[in-house]
This record gives structure tokens, C-alpha cells and sequence, in this order.
């Protein structure tokens, strides 16, 4: 093996060209926030544009402060969060287990399939007032609500990952007289752990996107709630305030299952 | 051993009824090795199949000793999950043989052929002809009477596949196992065999049996004369 002692001079500026560019990215990125951010707030500060309506920087900083005191901020935080991450793990739990059931009996496939085709093009938003009726208006509605929008995806998506397995594996179980249970601990799972994490990734936007969902139908508290509320009352510093705290926490779940593949595709 | 006798069978599909093999006979005997080759299409994986029990026969009786399988496949189906050793130890698990001592045997067959130092790697760290012989350390980890193989050479590249071919039955050899190959392959099949049988287009059944009794080793056979003979005979028996 090599060390960097003997690599050649060619290679040298190769890596270093490799690592410009890595710096390069990663300012770009911050430089492109800062500049809108600092633009926004600029406009906003010498009135070119009505903070009133846009809102600014600043603003969002002060309005999360007041939150902060009193004691709201972390409440509408709790709950929003606790709401998509239980409708996250229910989704993909109960996708999972669908997808297992369907994955050992290609007859029930075959029946079921319509049904999840229909489904999967509902947009799950028409079900808002039959959920309100069936379940009632707190949180347990707005949990439905999230796992309904991801169920289905996470059931295509593991099932598609579960029926990818190599053919030449599956005969090899078969020839080793493995069964159905065998088949599926042994090869299926851990084959498609690549396909689950996928999932995942796809699952935590539709996570997000079914609680704010059902915050908007029905809701006393949540970033959602605020957003509608900060919306009727036209006080728009406060929508921009729950959106920013929903980029940020969407943003770390979304890097908490990026870190989670990471580490379980390495295998692979 | 193992024996076919007028074996029968047939594919279903929507489009019709296909027949694969048609009045087979043939015999495997105790730590022989047998080849069967035939043009390709002609149902030979399913030979294989039936004797293994995945598929029953339409007609006719297969006749077993006791003992059993082992599969050796196209392609070494490693699990990129499981270090070597794990995989090894597959066959262990799933026929809950899972036990210490013969956990401790198939680590000894893999040390004895070479894999020592490839035990805690990932297959993917292993060349081509190494994960077919890990394969092969896997078959044999069950402790199988009968290897049935599949033309577990023919994804390799020429110069490997010579290697592993070699390989392979050197080790099938002084583990006492009796094997059955099916391939395309007719030097293949003369280098390694003490028997060759040929079959003919699907339906498949028997068009002629060789027993090959000249050389030691296929390396030996390769270099023998009587090669270059056995190979037109049956070249033409395949009509190719």
C-alpha cells in the first residue's frame, strides 16, 4: 500500500486539487445563505421592501426570542416534532410489515395491487374531513394524517427493494432448503437494507409534509398551527419564524437517517 | 449413488407446456465425478434441480443414497453483508447444525484451502476465483454427499476459470464428495470428470456416456493427447 511519502508529484496536485474544490463547495453554500440573508435584511432595513409583508431576518431572530420567553417555542416545537417523528415510525413500521406480508404471497400482490395503485394517486388531503369526524381534532388526527400520506410510498418502495434481491441468492436458500422465514432474515432484509434506507430518506419529507398537513386542517398548537394562525392574523413575522424552524428541524432529520446510511451501507 | 431413470419432464408457462427432459438415464456412482453436457437451452440446470428435489419429476423415479446436497451456483451468491466466514457458516444456520464443533470444521476446510487469511474479509475484498472457492468452502461446510453444480465456472475469466477448475476438483477429490456438473463446456467437462455424459437438444435425454480413465490431474489431462480426441468425439455427439 501507499503512503502519502511516495505518491507523485501529479497525484500531489491532483488531491489538491480535490480538496479546492471540496473548500470551494462548502463556502459557496454558506456564502449563497448569507448573501440571501443579509439582502433580505438590507431591503427590509431601508424599506425597499415592507417588512410587514416579507418579514426579515432580524424579525424572525426577535419573534423567536418572544417565543422563546414565553415558553411557546418549545411547545409548538414538541409537538409538531412528536408528531412527525411518531407518524414517521408508524409509517414505515406498518409499510415494513405490509410490504412483508405482501413480499411472502405473490397472490395477495396480485389482489392487493389495485388498491395500493389507487391509493398511492389519492391526494391524502380529501381524507381531512372524514379523519376529523373518525378521530377527532387532536394530535392523534394530525398522526394519522402523517402516516396515511407516507404508508403507502413506504410500502412500494420496501416491497420494490424486497423483490430486487439477485435471483441466483434466493435459488441458493432454496437449494440450502431454507423457508420463507429463513429466506427473509438470512437474505431478504439484509439485502434490502440499501432500498430501506432510501425509504427512510423518502418517508421523513412525507413525514413533515402529512403533520404540517394536518396542523392546517386541525390544530390548537404545532409550527403548522402557526403558520395558519400568523397567516389569518397577518402576522406574517411569525409564519416565516415556524417555516425557518421547520427547515432547520427537516433538515436534521433528514441528516440524522443521511448519517444512519452512512453507517449501515458501508457494509454493502 | 444417484440415479435417473426415465425421467421426465415438463415446463408450464401461459404460452404452452414445454418438455425439458424427456427419458433420462443415468447414474452418479459413490465419489464419482460426473459431467453432463448439452447444448445450450437443453434443460441441464434442470437436471440439477431434479436431483436435488427442488423440482419433481412429470415421470420416472430418481433413486438416492442417502446424505445430502450441496449446490454450487453460476455465480458465488456470496452475502456482501457477511464476512467470508459468516458465510460459510449460512448453511450451518439454516439447517440448525449451527454448533460449535461444526462451526470448527468448516474454519478448518476453509484454513486447508487456502482461505485462512480471507476468513474476517468481506467478499468483496476477494478476487474472482477466491469467492468461487469460498462458495465452494460453503457447499461443503453442510457436509453434503453429493455436490451438484451448475457451471459454477462460467462467469470467471478464461485464465481464472482454468484455476478454479482445477481448484475445485482437487478439493472435491480429497473430500471423498461425489459430484454432478452440468455445463456447456466440453474441455471443461473432460478435465474434470471420471464420467461424461452427453444429452441431446430439449427434450433432453441421453445420446452417449464416456468414461474418462486417461490422466491423474486436469492439468495432466489438458496435456494429453487422448484430450484433443475426447473433445472431436464428443464435439460431434453434440452436433457443434
Amino acid at each position: 500500500m501507499k503512503n502519502t511519502m511516495n505518491f507523485s508529484g501529479e497525484h500531489l496536485a491532483y488531491l489538491k486539487k480535490q480538496r479546492r474544490r471540496k473548500i470551494i463547495i462548502f463556502l459557496s453554500r454558506w456564502l449563497i445563505l448569507a448573501l440571501i440573508l443579509g439582502l433580505w435584511e438590507l431591503l427590509t432595513y431601508f424599506k425597499v421592501m415592507d417588512p410587514f409583508i416579507t418579514s426579515s431576518p432580524s424579525r424572525v431572530i426577535r419573534t423567536i426570542g418572544s417565543l422563546y420567553e414565553s415558553g411557546d417555542l418549545f411547545r409548538h416545537i414538541g409537538i409538531t416534532l412528536g408528531e412527525t417523528v411518531a407518524g414517521f415510525f408508524i409509517a414505515v413500521a406498518a409499510g415494513y410489515s405490509i410490504a412483508v406480508v405482501l413480499w411472502s404471497s405473490e397472490t395477495v400482490r396480485a389482489v392487493v395491487e389495485p388498491y395500493i395503485v389507487v391509493l398511492n394517486s389519492l391526494p391524502k388531503i380529501a381524507l381531512g374531513p372524514l379523519i376529523i369526524i373518525w378521530i377527532g381534532t387532536d394530535c392523534t388526527a394530525i398522526i394519522f394524517m402523517t402516516v396515511i400520506v407516507g404508508i403507502i410510498l413506504c410500502i412500494m418502495n420496501t416491497l420494490a427493494g424486497f423483490l430486487a434481491v439477485d435471483p441466483t441468492k434466493l435459488t441458493l436458500m432454496k437449494a440450502m432448503g431454507a423457508g420463507r422465514l429463513a429466506t427473509l432474515t438470512k437474505l431478504v432484509v439484509p439485502a434490502s437494507l440499501p432500498a430501506l434506507m432510501n425509504t427512510l430518506k423518502v418517508a421523513v419529507g412525507l413525514a413533515w409534509i402529512g403533520s404540517i398537513m394536518g396542523e392546517y386542517i386541525v390544530s390548537r398548537a404545532g409550527l403548522g398551527y402557526l403558520i395558519v394562525y400568523g397567516g389569518q392574523v397577518m402576522k406574517l413575522d411569525l409564519v416565516m419564524t415556524a417555516t425557518f424552524i421547520l427547515c432547520v428541524l427537516a433538515g436534521c432529520m433528514y441528516g440524522i437517517i443521511a448519517l444512519i446510511e452512512k453507517f449501515v451501507v458501508k457494509q454493502f | 449413488m444417484l440415479e435417473f431413470k426415465s425421467i421426465s419432464y415438463s415446463y408450464h408457462t401461459k404460452s404452452g407446456e414445454t418438455a425439458a427432459v424427456s427419458d433420462l438415464n443415468f447414474t452418479v456412482g459413490k465419489g464419482q465425478f460426473v459431467s453432463v453436457i448439452g447444448p445450450s437451452g437443453c434443460g441441464k440446470s434442470t437436471i440439477l434441480s431434479l436431483a436435488a428435489g427442488l423440482l419433481k419429476p412429470s415421470s420416472g423415479e430418481i433413486i438416492k443414497g442417502s446424505g445430502e446436497f450441496g449446490y454450487m451456483l453460476q455465480r458465488d451468491a456470496l452475502f456482501e453483508w457477511r464476512t467470508v466466514e459468516q458465510n460459510i457458516f449460512l448453511p450451518l444456520e439454516i439447517k440448525k447444525r449451527n454448533t460449535a464443533e461444526m462451526r470448527a470444521r468448516a474454519v478448518g476446510l476453509a484454513e486447508k484451502y487456502g482461505l485462512k487469511d480471507f476468513l474476517k474479509k468481506s467478499p468483496s475484498q476477494l478476487s474472482g476465483g477466491m469467492r468461487q472457492r469460498a462458495a465452494l468452502i460453503r457447499t461443503l461446510a453442510a457436509e453434503p454427499e453429493i455436490l451438484l453444480l451448475d457451471e459454477p465456472f462460467s462467469a470467471l475469466d478464461y485464465q481464472t476459470r482454468l484455476e478454479v477448475c482445477d481448484d475445485v476438483q482437487s478439493i472435491i477429490k480429497s473430500e471423498k464428495k461425489t459430484a454432478l456438473l452440468v455445463t456447456h463446456d466440453i474441455s471443461e467437462a473432460i478435465a474434470l470428470s471420471d464420467k461424461v455424459v452427453v444429452l441431446s437438444a430439449r427434450p433432453a435425454h441421453v445420446v452417449a456416456e464416456h468414461m474418462i480413465a486417461f490422466g491423474d490431474s486436469p492439468k495432466s489431462r489438458r496435456n494429453d493427447s487422448r484430450f484433443a480426441e475426447t473433445f472431436e468425439v464428443l464435439r460431434k455427439e453434440l452436433g457443434i
